[in-house]
């Protein structure tokens, strides 16, 4: 049933129920008519086997980590070992209301002040805090940091914040709601700051910079060093983006060269659900010298005891209802423990090791700008021969028909046929030679078949889709839909 | 690649062209082959304040969102009603179908801009 294809409204049968509800015991009442739609919903009448088989042949077709591999670029898609989810489960972290005192729930908080312990030292910050719920808001809060620590300074002339032109979204639109403005700075082929340009832009307006390091096309940002020193000398911050923190775990710290605020993905990196299997966490970094404007509220510890500490004064403010989102914690905490402080670093040499052995495999069919070693990921400009016209969207397309979900394409915008690729620690050499082969075979056949090539997917429910009509004209509901139908 | 001698291009890939002290802003034939498929547009509106070099509105593409940047700097006159509702005109024909028009403050601002001889080999240089 990997085709069903059926709506849920063309099950709908007038008068067909799956549910029988008491009778009301509000008779009486009667809601004000504005407050009653003038013609009931129309809503899919189907009984409940039907309601069930139509999602469970829904789920079919549904792609993800425990399928196949997940090969995108730029967002760490590993697989999170099922006992972490099972540890989350336990009914003395599911069952747990933030409301209970700090002396109920000293286990919880040691755990938590523990997480923040761990982070601190793989990242080598002075100070975590978990309040953040996701990626970019962890960015939004680190550069609210900034924001506050130079207003403290009184360095009101501070408005602009450095953004390389390869960067992540987010670090652009952070920077903005934090209240400044992005000052765009270009990269070299290998993604790495140009540091002509850098040096053109930094000035006394300088308030910091945001950069990932390894960068997006997965190479190291060999000038940080000179980068972090150039950015203080103009009393700037430096913010690191912990989106690709993956290859460094174990191997090097982002403290260590010189970045004052970072945010860590712990969906990407620490095992935690991905995008919309949420809840996520951003959890935010700071060297010590910041660490007093981190928002509240902060786990104290004094002697064995644990309390929640609710004081403003100084801080950011709050910034979440509680203290972020607790079940991803225990998830990363088991992670992290799972692997212990000595073996952390496997996850980066696999991982590392996994993308070149991928890179290496294809760069004579695919063309590689960046020759460097990467780092966990990399990004080839298309195939290599362009004379066929079969584009970087073509291979993707045809990925499909190979049951592998496609890594992310034309992102970043260095190239015009970026093709990202991060094949992660979690994948066997079994399932990456698969892939490498599937790839080779789709650059085999841009030769002998562009026409097919170029007319893919062949095998999924949906041909090629028009994605720009899907676009300019989206059909949203049912309505729209039937309005359609009846137009054709 | 087209890119008609009579206008003037700017290095963030839009042209104009100059009619009784107002500038008619569009973008390349250059620029809409590398966006793709143009999906939709971020329009400003009538009697903003535009400066050269920066930003008035944005474009999108099944590919990618880029900023439109005001060749010179003036008051927006006009923006175009028909590339709202389809932004596939741009696609057709960049240079017929224009995006916003200028009441320009000053036209020696004009000089600064690339000739489409200049243009060209400045786009064959990006590739």
């Amino acid at each position: 049933m990997k085709n069903y294809d059926t709506l849920i409204f063309d099950l709908s049968v007038k008068g067909r129920r799956g549910y029988t509800l008491p009778k009301s015991s509000y008779k009486d009442v009667v809601l004000p008519k504005k407050l009653l739609r003038p013609a009931k919903p129309e809503l899919p009448e189907v009984g409940e086997l039907g309601v069930l088989r139509h999602f469970t042949n829904m789920s079919f077709k549904n792609y993800g980590i425990e399928t196949n591999m997940y090969p995108l670029g730029s967002c760490t898609m590993k697989y999170n070992p099922k006992v972490h989810q099972e540890l989350a489960a336990l009914p003395a972290f599911s069952s747990v209301h933030p409301y209970q005192k700090d002396k109920d729930t000293q286990g919880l908080l040691k755990m938590v002040h523990g997480l923040q312990g761990f982070l601190s030292s793989i990242a080598g910050m002075a100070e975590f805090t978990l309040n953040s719920f996701a990626g970019a808001h962890g960015e939004l809060v680190g550069l609210m940091v900034m924001k506050k620590y130079h207003e403290d300074q009184g360095n009101t002339q501070k408005t602009n914040v450095l953004v390389p032109d390869a960067a992540h979204g987010t670090n652009p639109a952070s920077a903005i709601l934090a209240g400044f403005n992005v000052v765009e700075i270009a990269s070299n082929l290998d993604g790495t700051v140009d540091m002509d340009d850098f040096y053109s832009k930094l000035d006394d307006h300088t308030a910091g910079i945001m950069l990932t390091n390894p960068n997006t096309i997965g190479v190291f940002e060999r000038n940080i060093l000179e980068i972090s020193k150039a950015i203080h000398d103009v009393g700037g911050l430096l913010y690191y983006d912990g989106a690709n923190l993956n290859p460094l775990l174990g191997m090097a710290r982002p403290g260590d060269m010189g970045f004052d605020i970072m945010h860590i993905n712990l969906h990407k990196t620490f095992s935690t659900p991905h995008g919309g299997g949420g809840p996520g966490a951003g959890p935010v970094g700071v060297a010590k010298h910041l660490a007093k404007y981190l928002p509240a509220p902060r786990i104290k510890k004094e002697g064995d005891h644990y309390a929640i500490d609710w004081t403003l004064a100084g801080k950011l403010g709050q910034i979440s209802p509680f203290y972020g989102n607790f079940g991803v914690y225990v998830k990363a905490y088991a992670f992290i423990l799972t692997y212990g402080k000595d073996h952390l670093s496997e996850i980066s040499k696999m991982a590392v090791l996994n993308a070149n052995y991928v890179k290496e495999s294809l760069k004579d069919v695919y063309e590689l700008p960046s020759k460097a070693l990467c780092k966990h990921e990399f990004v080839f400009n298309g195939l290599k021969d362009k004379s066929t016209h079969v584009t970087t969207l073509d291979v993707a397309k045809r990925l499909l028909d190979f049951g592998f979900h496609p890594p992310t394409i034309y992102f970043p915008l260095l190239y015009k046929e970026s093709l990202m690729i991060e094949p992660v620690e979690t994948e066997s050499k079994q399932t990456i030679d698969v892939f490498i082969g599937v790839l080779r075979t789709i650059a085999e056949e841009a030769l002998t078949m562009p026409d097919f090539v170029k007319a893919a997917p062949h095998t999924t429910i949906v041909r090629r889709l028009d994605e720009a009509l899907a676009a300019r004209r989206p059909i949203l509901t049912y309505d729209q839909f039937k309005a359609l139908d009846s137009l054709a | 690649m087209k890119a008609p001698n009579h206008l003037y291009y700017s290095e963030s890939h839009e042209w104009i062209k100059v009619e009784g002290g107002v500038g008619i802003v569009g973008i390349s034939d250059y620029a809409q082959d590398s966006l793709g498929e143009v999906v939709y547009l971020d329009l400003p509106e009538e009697g903003q304040p535009v400066t050269k070099g920066l930003q008035f509105g944005a474009i999108e593409s099944v590919k990618a969102a880029s900023d439109l940047n005001a060749p010179v700097t003036g008051v927006i006159s006009e923006v175009n009603p028909d590339i709202d509702r389809t932004p596939e005109l741009i696609n057709e024909d960049p240079y017929a179908n224009w995006i916003i028009k200028i009441e320009i403050e000053d036209e020696s601002e004009l000089e600064s801009l690339m000739n489409a001889e200049s243009y060209l080999a400045f786009c064959e240089n990006a590739a």
